[in-house]
């Protein structure tokens, strides 16, 4: 407690005054209850098919994959045909998040599935998401008791599925959401993901990888539609 | 650390004779500053955003008791406790009686500047811990036993060479005979390394890029997800985070995020950008059983109210490294300390005195490259005058620098000796010079033309010029 009084007592002498109080402290206190937003950059204002779009050429850039698919019924299929691609095994762990479970993943017979949270040795992870941000090609993660933050880092490689009504602009409106969802309090954990792990620690050159996935791949649903063949 | 601050002059002197250090610091000076040049081409409002980040700055700091009052009540409220340090020592005391509370042996690290400030590594191991690096750049730097050169990317100095020497060196239960010349196979090999170390772990300590006074919270950016591993995985998460990293609300956090990561390495957002609150809740299936903040002030809060106060709304971005013609030239370690560049030429004096970073101010070509790309407008060129004020008061220049300056001083107050002093000055050069555009010799100044030739003045003297301008109105 001493270190801690003399700290603010140092800033208040500092500052020369004494603890905040009435109209400045009134002020604080509504930005710290009632946050306003500032300026936001207009390149996410979008109708929201174009947001999906915008999402998606912004997280291409930073080497996110995608499959882009109709409906629900098409998930499990395009998450078993992105493993054989890539000559993953057909073996994930799953969040136990029951917005998953409205997939019909019976139809992979071939698909094998654990759920709950990740460990060391596990290859691939399957998760949904909060929220994906237009703006920077954001996905946007919480923990909770069916969102365990270790599928999002410790497999090689990470599936999403998202759904496009959940994209939105920029980050305000992701925090505005997060804020209606959680009456106010923060979850353990916010992860923003832009693209799999990375790092440019030897000479600048960039390498997936460094220690999160190696891949970061996004099933987008009922989004835009995808290239005919 | 110890501060080799005071001697920068043969630091950098050493520095440009080291052909590696040279070649490696030569493929930064282009990347960093290209990059954030498309990023910020592609945000028109780039500008308006920098006066927003530092208005939020400001308007913080002229609060922050308020804030940081208000940040501790949320931190605990959601189960986290915050511990104040007013100096290093009770930063690190404070940091090992959590470790020992769990009887930690093993702790991961994220990249933190202000674990590098307080020395935490030392101080851990003297005490039986072992703290574990996991930033790859931190992790090469802390095999080989040095501080980083720079601010985010620490190991910069260093060619892909030195690595796989340190890690031949390190690693020894690995095959001798394994390939390890590229740079993707380095990597592999840390990434295998260091996940064992991630999973061990007793207790991770990370840094913080901001705390939010409106949520508890406390943010970290990477691009690796190393901080996350070290975050997610032991008992204990422990912040360490200097009181100014403190933002209002999320919003606020926002609009800084916007600024940073296309400061720093020209990315639109860095890859993983974190967001903590406690610890786990009732029925997580992971994350650390414990949250502790531990808060540092160490001789900011004394900032505020002075003419450094502008320093503390750095966010670490690192541009005015990346920009800089003197860190460019002679790279991070010749600045002595933690922190180098401009930002580290004006917060260096602070953290470790005048009289062993005096110096450090000095470096720089005052060409104002630093103060332009500054995401939070500081204008670090006029701090780094304050300084040399400072300097001069305090009589801690060289005697024949004072000397100089005092007799330079002497003809500057007095114009008609000036000019004709000057003119004569020219006349004498230019028959030294004897007709040539330029000399390598010059009495007097043999340690400026050993790198450099000195160019003989020609035709007429700017005043003479200036007075000629003046009249011909």
């Amino acid at each position: 407690m001493e270190a801690r009084d003399q700290i603010l007592n140092g800033i208040r002498s500092a500052l020369k005054r004494g603890a905040l109080d009435g109209a400045a402290a009134a002020e604080a206190e509504r930005r710290l209850t009632r946050p306003q937003r500032n300026l936001i950059p207009a390149r996410s204002a979008l109708p929201p098919a174009e947001q999906a779009a915008l999402f998606q050429r912004i997280g291409e850039r930073v080497q996110i994959t995608f499959s882009n698919v109709a409906g629900p019924s098409d998930v499990p299929g395009a998450v078993a045909r992105y493993l054989a691609d890539n000559n993953l095994p057909a073996e994930l762990v799953m969040a136990p998040d029951a917005a998953l479970d409205t997939y019909p993943w019976d139809a992979q017979k071939l698909l094998s599935i654990r759920r709950g949270k990740a460990v060391d040795g596990d290859a691939v992870s399957l998760t949904g998401a909060f929220a994906g941000i237009a703006e920077t090609g954001t996905l946007m993660l919480v923990s909770g008791q069916d969102t365990p933050t270790t599928l999002n880092f410790l497999p090689d490689t990470h599936i999403v599925v998202l759904r496009a009504d959940q994209i939105v602009g920029p980050y305000e409106e992701a925090w505005d959401r997060l804020r209606r969802a959680g009456g106010g309090a923060m979850p353990r954990t916010v992860n923003f993901i832009s693209g799999p792990s990375r790092t440019g620690d030897i000479e600048q050159r960039i390498q997936l990888g460094a220690h999160g996935p190696r891949r970061l791949h996004i099933v987008l649903v009922e989004g835009p539609t995808p290239p005919a063949p | 650390m110890e501060a080799t601050s005071r001697a920068f002059t043969d630091n950098a002197h050493d520095a440009l004779g080291n052909e590696t250090l040279q070649s490696a610091l030569g493929k930064m000076r282009t990347g960093f500053p290209l990059a954030r040049l498309i990023t910020i081409g592609r945000l028109p409002e780039f500008e308006d955003l920098r006066e927003q980040g530092k208005a939020i700055k400001d308007h913080t700091l002229a609060h922050l008791d308020y804030y940081l009052e208000a940040y501790e009540r949320k931190v605990e409220a959601a189960g986290g406790h915050v511990h104040w340090a007013r100096t290093p020592q009770e930063a690190c005391e404070t940091i090992l009686q959590i470790c020992r509370s769990v009887d930690a042996k093993l702790v991961t690290k994220g990249k933190s500047m202000v674990a590098e400030e307080i020395a935490l590594n030392d101080y851990l191991e003297a005490h039986g811990i072992e703290p574990v690096e996991t930033d790859l750049g931190e992790y090469i730097i802390q095999l080989r036993k040095e501080p980083p050169s720079h601010i985010i990317a620490p190991a910069v100095h260093l060619v892909k060479a030195q690595v796989e020497a340190a890690f031949r060196a390190h690693h020894t239960s690995l095959p001798p005979d394994r390939q390890l010349e590229e740079v993707g196979q380095l990597t592999d090999e840390a990434r295998a390394v260091l996940r064992q170390r991630f999973l061990s772990a007793d207790v991770g300590i990370t840094g913080a890029n901001f705390l939010v006074a409106e949520t508890g919270s406390s943010i970290i950016v990477t691009n690796e997800g190393n901080g996350d591993l070290t975050q997610t995985l032991p008992k204990i998460h422990i912040v360490l985070a200097s009181l100014e990293k403190v933002v209002p609300n999320l919003e606020d956090a926002s609009t800084i995020l916007r600024l940073l990561a296309r400061s720093a390495t020209g990315q639109e957002f860095s890859t993983y950008t974190t967001i903590s609150t406690g610890p786990r809740r009732p029925g997580d299936l992971d994350g650390p059983e414990q949250y502790h903040v531990v808060l540092l002030d160490n001789g900011r809060s004394a900032m505020l109210g002075t003419e450094f106060q502008d320093m503390l709304r750095c966010i670490r971005c690192s541009a005015c490294l990346n920009h800089c013609p003197v860190y460019a030239t002679v790279g991070g370690h010749a600045y002595g300390w933690v922190y180098p560049g401009p930002m580290g030429s004006v917060l260096t004096p602070k953290l470790i005195g005048i009289e062993e970073a005096g110096h450090l101010p000095n470096a720089s070509t005052f060409c104002g490259k630093c103060e332009s790309v500054c995401p939070m407008k500081i204008p670090l060129p006029k701090m780094m005058r304050h300084w040399r004020e400072r300097q001069w008061q305090k009589k801690l220049n060289p005697p024949a620098y004072r000397a100089g300056l005092k007799f330079w001083a002497f003809f500057a107050r007095r114009p008609a000796l000036y000019r004709f002093g000057a003119g004569l000055a020219a006349r004498l050069l230019r028959r030294w010079g004897g007709g040539k555009g330029k000399v390598s010799r010059l009495p007097l100044a043999g340690g400026w033309t050993a790198g450099r030739d000195f160019p003989m003045p020609e035709g007429r003297s700017f005043q003479g010029l200036w007075a000629e301008k003046l009249r011909g109105r």
